[in-house]
């Protein structure tokens, strides 16, 4: 079943529908072979660029470039890509049998051929005794499985996947999203990605893209997106954070870590801290402090734990079984959100309740800087 | 105590209503085996179905009549229909709303007011009454029916099918053989076979529009009660009967076939 998986190329895709800006001049490049998500709120445009790639609609402007090649004046049953729907879009007419072997069958397969690649497909998302069934008397995971068999049976270079797990229960996400991951490993073909929910994206994306309001923020790694955002809105979409702006007071160069420590003015937390960056930051630039609430760590009392340490009381604890979320108030008046893992309970001693007084703290090369201009509130 | 009564009483209230819907077939069914003529019992006898099927020229020919409109008028409607279900629910415009409505109105609009108003029509355009006009008339009021089942069942209809074929190689046309046309296939079937029967069952319509020779077999069953009841009309409604209920039955068993989609 090894596909050869295309690279694909969005070069300045601009698309309006009325006086909605969908996309925004976005340009993206995808390796062959690679799980590529585009993640975003609704809305974002994410879907609208899938639709563009599979040529549900045409571009007002740019290029997507398949292999080199565009693709923009073929239409959708010419294209060498496959899509898996939403609302998987199953043929309720046909069997699992016939709506597999419905690309097939257009392709001009001999029946003995064909029947051949349906049972090979039907085994290989394991729907092995159910080949006769019509879509209604299938499960939501099976009726994806039959999605994606169908969208797989043409040997596609890329399969277009729009929020395909978005129509079941939490539980069953889990478990085909790990079969998703399986199935892209063993196709070896391109995969594109379209979710609106960051931690499907954040663990099986080889690379993924964070949009809003139709322009792409930020491309990267999952580790790159998560751990620097370069946009105050990735770095409040992707995971929580406590995000305050901040203005640089100096940068200097840490030669035993090999990085930048640079100092920062958060009036917000009334304290001048210290974060590690890449570079340097001009003296006297506006941007944002940001550290993320599971990297902040919270003893109860006042206790002094080093340099950067702050003290409060608990706001608000939310116990969510494996961990815990406190709202920290602290003695300059902000509001430092902190999650904690239950690990070990006998070690952790007491529990830190409502109205406890706590300390907290972090270090330095935990949190990061958003290069993200903030203006004056007027 | 109630609970006791309750469904002794419904089970009367059934038993009441099947009888009303019922008898008169019975009676009907079980007079065509009289041998008398009048509608006391002398004895059984099949003399009225050997003049159904050997000295009841006209009678044929009526019912062939209806059979021809029936077939032509309900399969042009499920056609139009059909047709008109997709167009409107693909583009909508501005007066798509005003058509859907005025595709409705055969079906309120009182029969008599349909057959007088066509009356008019045909005879203002000078169009000589015969099986033409009562194909169009038929056709006409069939139309809301076909277009109604169709509609309804493309409401079912998930579009993103459409573009599912597309997707997995099928250009425009094939799309719509391919995917369309089989999900709404039950809805224009039953549409047909409604139309065939409001068709064959239609007397005041086709009252107004038929010529003459074009008599269809209501109007034939009409002119001939003028002599008295034959009891050869018994005979021929108790074939009708058992082919209709054949025919509705077979009808299911098709049906069934499509019940697992959705």
């Amino acid at each position: 079943m090894q596909g050869k998986g295309s690279a694909i190329s969005i070069q300045h895709i601009t698309k309006s529908f009325g006086s909605f800006k969908a996309l925004d001049d976005v340009s993206l490049d995808i390796a062959p072979g690679e799980f590529f998500s585009l993640l975003g709120p609704s809305g974002c445009g994410k879907t609208t660029l899938l639709r563009i790639i599979a040529g549900f609609e045409e571009p007002d402007q740019g290029e997507v470039l398949f292999d080199g090649t565009s693709v923009l004046r073929l239409p959708p049953e010419k294209r060498p890509c496959n899509m898996v729907f939403q609302n998987f879009a199953l043929f309720p007419h046909l069997s699992v049998r016939g709506n597999i072997a419905f690309p097939l069958k257009r392709k001009g397969l001999g029946k003995e051929e064909r029947e051949e690649r349906v049972d090979e497909l039907i085994r290989f998302v394991e729907l092995t005794g159910h080949d006769n069934k019509k879509p209604g008397q299938l499960s939501g995971g099976q009726k994806q499985r039959v999605a994606i068999a169908r969208a797989l049976a043409c040997e596609p270079d890329v399969l277009l996947l729009d929020e395909p797990l978005s129509a079941l229960d939490a539980k069953l996400r889990q478990s085909l999203l790990v079969e998703l991951d399986e199935i892209h490993d063993k196709v070896g073909i391109t995969f594109i990605y379209v979710t609106h929910d960051q931690g499907e994206a954040l663990s099986v994306s080889d690379h993924m893209a964070i949009f809003n309001e139709g322009r792409l923020l930020q491309a990267g790694t999952p580790y790159e997106i998560y751990e620097s955002p370069s946009t105050l809105f990735t770095a409040s979409f992707i995971g929580e954070g406590n995000i305050f702006p901040c203005t640089a007071l100096s940068s200097r160069w840490d030669e035993e870590d090999d990085e930048w420590i640079i100092t920062v003015d958060v009036p917000a937390l009334g304290r001048t801290l210290e974060v590690t960056d890449w570079g340097p930051v001009e003296d006297g630039r506006r941007l944002y402090f940001s550290i993320r609430p599971e990297k902040v760590r919270i003893v109860a009392g006042d206790v002094d734990l080093g340099p950067g340490c702050f003290h409060g009381i608990v706001d608000e604890p939310v116990y969510a079984g494996y961990q815990s979320k406190f709202y920290v108030k602290t003695d300059e008046g902000a509001t430092i959100r902190v999650l904690k893992s239950h690990t070990t309970y006998l070690e952790e001693g007491p529990g830190i309740e409502w109205k406890d007084r706590v300390s907290v703290i972090w270090r330095p090369a935990d949190g990061y800087l958003v290069k993200e201009e903030w203006h004056e509130e007027t | 105590m109630r609970k006791v009564h309750a469904p002794r009483f419904s089970q009367l209230c059934l038993f009441f209503v099947m009888l009303f819907l019922f008898m008169p077939l019975i009676v009907v069914a079980a007079y065509s085996f009289n041998s008398g003529h009048g509608m006391t019992w002398q004895g059984f006898s099949l003399q009225w179905y050997e003049e159904l099927f050997t000295s009841s020229h006209d009678l044929w020919r009526a019912f062939w009549n209806s059979i021809i409109i029936a077939l032509t008028s309900s399969l042009t409607a499920t056609v139009i229909g059909s047709a008109a279900a997709i167009g409107l629910k693909w583009w909508s415009f501005k007066l798509s709303g005003y058509i859907k409505v005025a595709t409705y109105l055969p079906m309120i609009l009182p029969d008599v007011i349909i057959g007088i108003s066509m009356l008019i029509f045909f005879s203002s355009i000078n169009l000589p009454l015969g099986m033409f006009t009562i194909y169009a008339a038929h056709t006409t009021f069939n139309l809301p029916f076909t277009y109604l089942l169709v509609d309804s069942r493309l409401d079912e209809f998930d579009f993103s099918t459409i573009e599912a074929a597309r997707d997995l190689g099928e250009d425009r046309k094939g799309a719509m053989l391919r995917v369309v046309v089989p999900s709404i296939m039950p809805g224009v079937l039953s549409g047909f076979l409604m139309a065939i029967t409001m068709s064959i069952e239609d007397f005041v319509i086709t009252f107004f529009v038929s010529g003459p020779g074009s008599a269809t077999l209501p109007l034939y069953v009409y002119s001939s009660i003028r002599y008295g009841v034959s009891p050869v009309i018994n005979a021929l409604s108790l074939i009708l009967i058992l082919a209709s209920m054949a025919l509705a039955f077979i009808f299911r068993r098709f049906l069934k076939s499509f019940a697992a989609s959705a």
